[in-house]
């Protein structure tokens, strides 16, 4: 098989669908696209299902060889990619010739950019899953790197070009606001710092990845105990003893023993792993349901809405 | 007993405030429950000493649902449960784990004996004393969580944690003890070297939550033998 032939995997780029399920029971991280907004958009553009395998791609600077002539789907943190050095819009299908040399520049805006395949990228499965969490270093489950070749499951050449609509995009530089469902410990918070928590403003700062964001701005000042380590939900927002608010995502370790007070649903997590450091944002505590709707009908969204031949539109079954 | 919505997509079971070693053979039971009903909508369960967070999809069932389920699901009477044994609990597996304890393979073995007031060979029997339970498996893959160790041998963690910790190290930290499945940075206190892989990709863990724990010592040639690495 052939496909796209790494030159150059850029800050890190890893192989991710939609992570691992019935492994966290043995200490193995959950993994999977950080943004499942731009993912989902990414694979939807060929027509994918849900939990297929993209090339996640932080920051940029990535570049990679067509070995034959493929069909990609681009959607994220770069509004453009350039082929042979020409700019093409991003959220759309971009063809590629044999040859051909697809690059995904540095992003001002947004951190992650998501590469969808016909049929995703056929790569090694791991524990039920192609989704490569590298803070484990199990043998064999590796970034991509320099050389090595992603080859699409579906030998399918060309395809309906297509674009993501305007209203559906991502938007990373806007201010964020994220939503808390209060969790096991909200009432081990003292109300004081739940108003902090929720009335400041925070930043994204350097010391963040796959693992969790940290975040700088006001430290809660009475942080509960640490308490008896228990499973953690992907999006928890953890306050350590210094005050200051981490939020884990999907390559968090599995149980851990700092107080919780709210954890961001799925969508609220995937925008903020598309923030820059320095980027603001804010945090309020919501209804579980209302989260959990909208969250049923983004996927619902997918996998029942249909492309019209325009290559522009959507519309439900 | 307590049943809380943690996010989206998750649920908390807390099934006391404290840890108790009988705590995590009903934790796994109630994982064998749920597991054994093949639910379309569960993802992931992660049993941890007093807890067990339940992972699901909630475009295949809502919160509330999950709730009852999971309400039903504990109170279940053991008599209609298939997975119930003659006994109160399930069978618990034993694991057998040898150890060579020295200040070679255990480098703060002799710093412990001397904190503690007692000789190296006293340090190493009371740690092969006890049967112990694995109270949560985390950290990194296949590490358990075990406990408790007598308060003779307890020993705080390192207040600066090893960069790299050799894989199969057998460590204390406070009154729980654990092996490290492959090398990593650690703080806790290491007082020999296991043979035994702890997890590898084809078997995954070889602890699970609500097993009971042994250790026995061997020698420097039988750690060896076993496969050992020093």
């Amino acid at each position: 098989m052939s496909g796209l032939r790494i030159i150059n995997p850029g800050a890190r780029s890893t192989v991710q669908d939609s992570g691992r399920r019935g492994y966290r029971r043995h200490g193995l991280s959950a993994g999977g696209a950080l943004d499942i907004h731009s993912f989902s958009w990414a694979n939807k553009l060929l027509d994918n299902p849900a939990n297929t395998a993209c090339v996640e791609i932080l920051l940029g600077g990535f570049e990679a060889e067509a070995e034959a002539d493929i069909v990609v789907g681009v959607a994220g943190a770069a509004t453009s990619v350039r082929v042979n050095g020409s700019p093409r819009d991003g959220w759309q299908t971009v063809q590629l010739a044999k040859g051909d040399r697809l690059a995904v520049d540095p992003t001002r805006s947004g951190r992650i950019t998501y590469l969808a395949a016909p049929g995703g990228f056929d790569t090694a499965t791991w524990f039920g899953s192609r989704s490569v969490v590298v803070r484990e270093k199990i043998e064999g489950i590796e970034a991509i790197r320099k050389g090595d070749i992603l080859s699409p499951a579906h030998a399918t050449a060309r395809y309906q070009p297509r674009q993501v609509p305007e209203r559906f995009r991502g938007r990373y530089s806007d201010r964020l606001t994220l939503r808390l469902v209060p969790a096991a410990q909200y009432s081990l918070f003292q109300r004081d710092d739940l108003l902090r928590l929720t009335t400041s403003t925070y930043r994204v700062s350097n010391q963040s990845d796959r693992m969790g964001f940290r975040l700088e701005g006001p430290a809660l000042e009475q942080v509960p105990q640490g308490i008896i380590s228990e499973g953690i939900a992907v999006g928890s927002v953890q306050v350590p003893g210094d005050g200051n608010p981490i939020v884990l995502l999907n390559d968090c370790q599995t149980i851990g023993g700092y107080p919780k007070p709210g954890t961001l649903g799925a969508l609220d997590a995937g925008k903020l792993a598309q923030r820059l450091p320095g980027q603001e944002l804010e945090f309020y505590f919501a209804n579980v349901a209302d989260i959990q709707n909208e969250r049923v009908v983004f996927h619902r969204f997918f996998s029942e809405t249909r492309w019209h031949t325009d290559g522009y539109s959507l519309s439900w079954r | 007993m307590k049943i809380t919505a943690v996010s989206e997509d998750s649920v908390l079971v807390t099934f006391a405030d404290a840890i108790s070693d009988t705590l995590p053979r009903r934790i796994a039971l109630l994982c064998n429950r749920i597991e054994a009903d093949h639910n379309e909508w569960l993802v992931d369960l992660v049993p941890s000493y007093t807890t067990l967070l339940v992972i699901y999809d909630p475009v295949e069932i809502d919160f509330r649902r999950v709730e009852a389920y999971l309400e039903r699901s504990v109170r279940m009477p053991r008599e209609t449960d298939p997975h119930s044994t003659s006994s109160d609990l399930p069978d618990q597996t034993t694991h057998d784990i040898p150890v060579y304890y020295s200040p070679e393979s255990g480098p703060d073995l002799e710093w412990i004996a001397r904190e503690k007031n007692l000789s190296v060979d006293e340090v190493v029997s009371y740690h092969t004393g006890k049967t112990y339970t694995v109270y949560a498996i985390g950290f990194a893959p296949g590490f358990g969580f075990m406990g408790e160790v007598d308060p003779a041998i307890a020993a705080p963690r390192k207040d600066t944690p090893r960069s790299r910790v050799p894989a199969g190290s057998v460590g204390i930290a406070n009154r729980q003890t654990a092996v490290y499945p492959k090398a990593s940075p650690g703080g806790w206190q290491l007082i020999g070297r296991s043979p035994v892989t702890l997890f590898d990709p084809t078997n995954l863990s070889l602890l699970n939550v609500g097993d009971l724990v042994r250790f026995h010592p061997v020698s420097r040639e039988r750690f060896l033998e076993l496969g050992g690495e020093l």
